[in-house]
């Protein structure tokens, strides 16, 4: 299925493209069909710039258990950090 | 036959990429328009648009996103027409109606055009074929077309209610595990389609879901999709061959 589901957050922070390290403006999250990943759904996250174009894209295709604990990991990294320090 | 990449005026007058694929052995052939699904305009979709060539039609992909992203690899102008809201419905029509001018221009074409959708061009397949005269319409299971999900981030919405204009017969190609459209959903296509008074063919297969077309990705179900291809050929030798 397609599912079209998409969610646009804006983002700071830099990725790592094809073409070198570039500010990141904006993060699309949505699950639908993956382009590589052998799975017929995954949680693909694109972190971008729209400014310098389409091609300013950092990709990732995950498996929902992956992203899952993409997920639980980043909060338990954060949740770990010394008060004040990411605020 | 000829394969290649060609430039044509779409919707609004925007100067957009197309992949043809024509035989070059004959004349008096049919056409199809191509169009392709959510990952965009990809070699497996270029694939898809030789085999219509192989099989004696002229076929033309235009690449639905090329605005979004001109030049980009397809991966990129997916993921910029996504975030962009994905491709909205007046400029599919649009660039249908261009497709089909271009296809019925080429010299020894019959004049007859289909069309054919994978995934969202499942959708803008029956879409097209209700806002546009064409000869026969080909949906491979175009999500969308009877009912959203909650949720939806993108601009699409169902068409189903435009099915009074359906200008030609439709053969609809789904898959008994997919989710969208579902078994329910295509049923009740098919229920509105008769009720309508519109000519319809669908099938249903059994251990396929959605994609089960897709020859490079896990959906792949090679029984369902050489059961398709056999309806394909029946449908368009029918309406659109000489």
């Amino acid at each position: 299925m397609c599912t079209y589901l998409t969610e646009k957050i804006e983002i700071s922070g830099s990725g790592k493209g094809a073409s070198g390290w570039f500010a990141l403006r904006g993060a699309t999250v949505y699950f639908d069909h993956p382009v590589h990943a052998q799975a017929e759904h995954t949680l693909n996250i694109d972190f971008v710039d729209p400014a310098k174009g389409p091609s300013a894209r950092v990709a990732v295709e995950l498996t929902a258990e992956s992203a899952r604990a993409l997920a639980r990991a980043i909060e338990t990294t954060l949740g770990s950090v010394p008060a004040g320090l990411a605020e | 036959m000829a394969a290649g990449t060609v430039r044509l005026t779409g919707h609004g007058g925007d100067d957009i990429e197309a992949y043809l694929a024509r035989p070059v052995d004959r004349a008096g052939f049919g056409s199809v328009v191509v169009l392709h699904h959510m990952p965009g305009y990809d070699e497996p979709s270029k694939e898809i648009t030789r085999r219509f060539a192989s099989r004696g039609y002229a076929a033309l992909m235009p690449n639905l996103h090329y605005r979004d992203a001109p030049g980009a690899g397809p991966d990129d102008a997916s993921a910029a027409s996504r975030a962009n809201g994905g491709v909205p419905d007046d400029r599919l029509v649009g660039d249908v109606s261009a497709v089909v001018s271009y296809l019925k221009a080429l010299d020894g074409a019959n004049g007859k055009v289909g069309v054919i959708g994978y995934c969202s061009g499942g959708r803008q397949s029956f879409l097209a074929a209700c806002k546009l005269p064409l000869d026969a319409a080909v949906d491979c299971y175009g999500g969308a077309v009877m009912r959203l999900r909650e949720g939806m981030g993108m601009k699409v919405t169902p068409v189903v209610g435009l099915a009074e204009g359906l200008s030609c017969p439709l053969l609809g190609l789904f898959g008994e595990e997919d989710k969208s459209p579902s078994p329910d959903e295509t049923a009740e296509l098919s229920a509105e389609l008769t009720r309508l008074g519109k000519e319809h063919e669908f099938h249903t297969y059994p251990d396929a879901g959605h994609s089960f077309f897709s020859v490079n990705r896990p959906s792949y179900r090679p029984e369902a999709a050489n059961e398709g291809w056999e309806r394909i050929w029946e449908f368009y030798g029918r309406l659109l061959a000489s």
